[in-house]
């Protein structure tokens, strides 16, 4: 314990170091500080709280909540294509403290513009008043590619076209709060305040529970509800349509549809059948009633919005037209993001409410006007000028630039010369300049420009605000909102109050109209469990064949010649002996495997997800080296012992519901067909001495052999053991049964007594093994079984995956 | 005078496409006192688990076809009537092409008539500075509007080659007016760019055209396939006047009118999807031949 002189000393110190550190001079003003240099009431306890912690301290207690984030698998990933570009999510482990007084007057402000955009949004597609009245030009509708025709007129009830809402706001020198963007269609990261929470309330846990943060979970709860309510009473599902895994924010799709219990779906699972929109699963189709999208409205429907889309489902914007399918934000909302439009919205205001807006946007100018245009060209150096009809965030969008900024004489003239001769696709706004909040960097809390996301639900009484949870914290000291553009961290937003707070949880709500949707299987995720087993179990036998070929090299011996080379020849086709080309054999198939995995990350354990990437990079890693080939067996056991350990994760922990039977099959398939594989090669009648034996090594049978046999092994000890053994994991037979009885498991849609296509022919291959002879199991019988048994696969595509 | 138009489009699918849904605009508009669509089949092969008809933004008849089951080859056939109303000359009404600007900036109408909708830059047309060169140099600033556009329809014709080859329906403007050459789409496209260059609201319209042209007359361009021209707003008092630029003339009655857009992707004859992962060709025949010749008055 700290002794509390001593904690007024270091919170002093700490004052001293940060106000020394807020920038002076340019007008601009801070989270912690108040102007006089004073902490900020709200925050005075928890700056004492951080002066009395230690550097290693606060180390310790940082590398808490990453370890959370890491465990949970709170990712996000660039902007580069790949699947292996996933990040750990930048959080700040300060968090950003407001009082409640403040935060209401937020709210307040917010909800208010929120009811403004509904009544926007609900003339753009209905009776178009504001452009009639002359308090919007036209163009800014008609050159909009946000204004999606096929849904002009298609809202014939009153229920509200907007239900879930963010906005992105900062604090100006003055001390007033600005909304700097409307986030209205797929606002990514809000659902990640969770996460943020969850860490940070682990990095500071007495702190946290003594605080009275408002918390955040009841915003869920409430939010929940109304996806409920939205869906109605009739049966169907609610899904979280996805731009898929190769999205930035896939992570925090699949986070927030398992949170939620709602259905994480891409374009391609479904479809629309009689009007209705369907989604594609193992046991059929089923009705989909409400879709809360992350995509922009223009990609869901290639018919009638963008034809090059390949996300979207042809037929959707009619059934959303025809009211079969609800939006949780209709088709088209995405409007309410043109850039150009903040400089309309408080003359909108002023007109519907007879007052300007509590919470009013940044101040914007359109160019397409003779005057707003010269304003902006007479006050260029406080100027951001960009696009007028991007829907993109203002840090998001690297097309604007900062007219004052432009450090150079040329890239102000062209802009000049664009708005004279473009203006009405340019928008002029102030240049604001945010407050700053405190981050630990390099062992001293230091002043960061910041701004705060905040997200709106409806609900049956009005708009809920989630109470914090996101803060977005430049990476330099640049304090204009443009460099936010840069990236940097993410920090939680504590709200706190004088009074203790309510503490819901969403895992204690419960509802019997709460059907799990998890336990829905569409049929693409079931296809990439499917592949994710199949691509596992065939990097594991080529890394047993790599391994026994490489064990085989180091012994040098000259009988094993012969044995050396028929390994290179049948069993690695004919490759090139080089060390990294064979380890291509099974680093491919592991990052194949992870592709897949990644695609269904929200029906897989992070941990599972762990466990996959780090022996994808030590295969990648092997793969790649130059390792001196002596050492090579003694690498790949520890990789196979990776392996088994990821194999064991998925059986003992994941539930053992269809998407697990999906992956088994997948596994026991692929290793039944390459055993028929490696024993028809080792069988053959050239086979060199030896070539049983190897057999049993790759099979990983060698123990079970000397146990139940003679020492020598013969054809019909092998065949026995590694082909018709029941009890043998390792044998063709005991995978065949398993996926017979995985088969018979698989939801069907067969009302009579004959057996599925798939379900036969797995019948037929597990009765042949079972009524042969092993001495009878050559390589006639072998070859063709492998065939049947990728028959299987195609049969079991055919019937549940496509 | 009426017309009998008959359409076939084949398409061909390499893999069997399963689940297919499908938009097509091909039946001729209803325009008072222009034209009218009196008797109308369009049949549908393999026949569509279902199929249903409704009206786009732009007030142009949709017909949606669905397919559950696979199938290689879609057939779409069109047998219809249709009666066309000679318009008589357009007198000019038009002002300058620099008081154009202020006429459409005074819109506050978002019909689907509203110039404003005309303006530009669509999805697939976007300014390209080559043809707003050759749409300056084509026009003089002193004539009306509707002059100028009939002086861009001529200048562009004259640059451009028709050829078939050239060109397919994904070429964009740009690209064919580099080549010089391309079908009615490409002449289309790149006389809306040039017009939009203008300042001039300037949409795609998508018809049919008479076969056989009248005794005397030369055969028109553009016969064997749904044909496109263009639409030129000139202003308030004029309205909208149509040009097609392949033929270098003005819309007359060997016109038939299904469609109007900004651009093809507005009109285009079928918009489909499928589950199909192979290539797909497909082939379009058209016949219009005039019924009755009804005795001149």
């Amino acid at each position: 314990m700290t002794p509390k002189a001593d904690i007024q000393d270091a919170q002093e110190a700490l004052r001293r170091h940060y106000l020394a550190q807020v920038t002076h001079g340019a007008a601009h003003s801070d989270e912690m500080l108040d102007p006089d240099g004073a902490f900020r009431p709200v925050w005075d306890r928890f700056a004492a709280h951080l002066a009395g912690l230690t550097p290693d301290g606060l180390a310790a207690r940082f590398a808490r909540g990453d370890q959370y984030l890491r465990d949970a698998g709170v990712l996000y990933r660039q902007y580069d294509e790949t699947l292996s570009s996933e990040r750990q999510w930048p959080l700040s482990h300060i968090p950003v403290l407001l009082g409640e007084a403040e935060w209401q007057q937020i709210s307040a402000g917010l909800i208010e513009r929120a009811d403004l955009l509904e009544y926007v949004l609900r003339d753009f597609y209905g009776a178009n008043e504001l452009v009639a009245s002359g308090q919007l030009p036209g163009t800014l509708l008609s050159q909009n590619p946000a204004w999606l025709r096929p849904m002009i007129g298609a809202h014939r009830t009153g229920a509200p076209l907007l239900n879930s809402v963010s906005f992105e706001i900062g604090r100006g020198p003055d001390g007033k709060w600005w909304v700097l963007s409307d986030l209205i269609e797929a606002p990514s990261t809000a659902g990640f305040a969770i996460e943020n929470r969850v860490a940070t309330s682990r990095v500071f846990p007495n702190f946290f529970r003594a605080a009275n943060v408002h918390r955040l979970a009841g915003f869920f709860q409430t939010f929940q509800d109304r996806l409920h309510a939205l869906r109605g009473r009739d049966a169907g599902e609610i899904a979280l349509l996805s731009p898929g895994p190769m999205n930035q924010h896939y992570a925090e799709h699949a986070y927030l549809a398992r949170y939620m219990g709602l259905l994480l779906v891409e374009g391609d699972d479904l479809i629309v059948r009689d009007g209705q929109v369907m989604v594609r699963t193992v046991a059929g189709t089923r009705p989909v009633r409400l879709i809360w999208s992350r995509l922009p409205s223009a990609m869901l429907d290639p018919l009638e919005l963008n034809p090059h889309s390949m996300l979207g489902t042809p037929g959707l914007v009619q059934a959303v037209r025809d009211g079969t399918l609800g939006m949780v934000n209709t088709l088209g909302a995405g409007v309410l993001e043109t850039r150009a439009l903040m400089a309309f919205l408080p003359k909108i205001a002023r007109q519907r409410l007879g007052r300007g807006l509590a919470l009013s946007n940044i101040a914007t100018w359109w160019c397409g006007q003779d005057a707003q245009r010269d304003h902006v060209l007479s006050h260029a150096s406080t100027m951001m000028v960009g696009p007028a009809f991007s829907t993109k965030s203002l840090m998001a969008d690297p097309t604007t630039v900062s007219l004052g900024g432009a450090d150079n004489a040329d890239v102000r003239d062209q802009i000049s010369q664009h708005l004279l001769t473009a203006g009405h696709m340019l928008v002029g706004q102030e240049a604001v300049t945010l407050s700053t909040t405190p981050v630990f960097e390099n062992g001293a809390f230091v002043p960061r420009p910041m701004s705060i996301r905040i997200s709106l639900g409806r609900t049956a009484d009005g708009w809920a605000v989630m109470p914090g949870g996101y803060a977005r914290i430049s990476a330099g000291r640049d304090a204009t909102a443009l460099a936010m553009q840069q990236g940097g961290k993410v920090a939680d937003v504590w709200v706190t109050s004088d009074a203790p707070v309510a503490t819901p949880s969403l895992l204690s709500h419960t509802s019997d109209s709460r059907a799990p949707s998890q336990a829905i299987l569409p049929s693409r995720a079931a296809d990439n469990l499917f592949w994710l087993g199949r691509y596992v179990e065939r990097s594991e036998q080529n890394m047993r064949i790599f391994r026994a070929y490489f064990a085989r090299k180091a012994e040098e011996a000259e009988q094993e010649d012969a044995l050396h080379d028929f390994i290179r020849v049948r069993l690695l086709q004919d490759s090139d002996p080089d060390a990294n080309t064979i380890a291509e054999r099974f680093s491919q198939p592991l990052g194949l495997g992870l592709q897949a995995a990644s695609r269904i990350s929200d029906r897989f354990s992070p941990d599972g997800m762990m466990a996959l990437r780090s022996l994808v990079t030590s295969a990648r890693d092997l793969a790649a080296r130059t390792v001196p080939p002596d050492d090579i067996p003694a690498e790949v056991s520890g990789l196979l012992r990776q392996i088994t350990g990821f194999a064991g994760l998925v059986h003992e922990n994941m539930y053992h519901h269809d998407g697990w039977r999906f992956l088994s099959l997948g596994v026991s398939l692929e290793r039944a067909a390459n055993m028929s594989d490696l024993l028809a090669v080792c069988f053959d009648a050239d086979a060199p001495l030896g070539a049983l034996n190897l057999a049993l090594e790759v099979g990983d049978s060698t123990v079970s052999h000397r146990a139940r046999y003679l020492l020598w092994s013969s054809p019909a000890s092998v065949a026995d053991l590694l082909g018709l053994d029941p009890d043998n994991p390792r044998s063709i037979r005991y995978h065949i049964s398993r996926a017979k009885d995985h088969i018979a498991h698989l939801p069907q849609d067969r009302a009579d007594h004959t057996l599925s296509d798939v379900a036969r022919r797995v019948l037929v291959a597990e009765t042949a093994l079972r009524t042969i002879d092993a001495a009878q199991v050559s390589p006639a019988f072998l070859a063709p079984l492998k065939h049947d048994i990728w028959a299987i696969s195609d049969a079991l595509t055919a019937s549940h995956l496509v | 005078m009426m017309y009998n138009i008959r359409l076939k489009i084949s398409h061909h699918y390499d893999q069997p496409a399963a689940y297919g849904r499908q938009l097509i605009r091909v039946l001729p508009k209803s325009i008072p006192g222009r034209q009218h669509l009196t008797t109308n089949i369009l049949e549908i092969s393999p026949a569509p688990y279902g199929k249903s008809e409704s009206t786009d933004f732009f007030n142009n008849t949709v017909v949606t076809s669905v397919h559950m089951e696979p199938h290689t080859d879609l057939e779409i056939s069109l047998k219809c009537h249709v009666s066309v109303t000679p318009a008589p000359p357009p007198s000019d009404l038009s002002p300058s092409l620099e008081a154009l600007r202020a006429d459409w900036q005074r819109a506050r109408d978002l019909g689907p008539a509203s110039p404003l909708h005309f303006l530009g830059p669509t999805a697939r047309l976007t300014p390209d500075a080559e043809i707003t060169a050759f749409a300056h140099y084509a026009v003089s600033p002193t004539a009306s509007v509707t002059d100028n556009v009939i002086r861009l329809g001529e200048a562009l014709h004259a640059a451009m080659t028709f050829d078939s080859e050239a060109t397919t329906v994904d070429t964009d403007a740009s690209e064919a007016f580099r080549l010089r050459r391309g079908v009615c789409q490409d002449f289309a496209h790149i006389m809306i760019l040039g017009l939009h260059a203008l300042g001039v609201p300037a949409g795609y319209v998508s018809g049919y055209l008479r076969t056989l042209p009248p005794e005397g007359a030369e055969k028109l361009e553009g016969v064997d396939a749904m044909h496109a021209w263009v639409k030129a707003w000139c202003g308030v008092a004029q309205g909208w006047v149509e040009y097609d630029p392949t033929n270098r003339t003005l819309i007359g009655a060997d016109h038939i009118v299904v469609g109007y857009g900004r651009e093809y992707n507005d009109v285009a004859p079928i918009r489909g999807r499928l589950r199909s992962s192979g290539g797909q060709s497909s082939r379009q025949a058209v016949d219009v031949a005039i019924v009755d010749q009804a005795p001149r008055s």
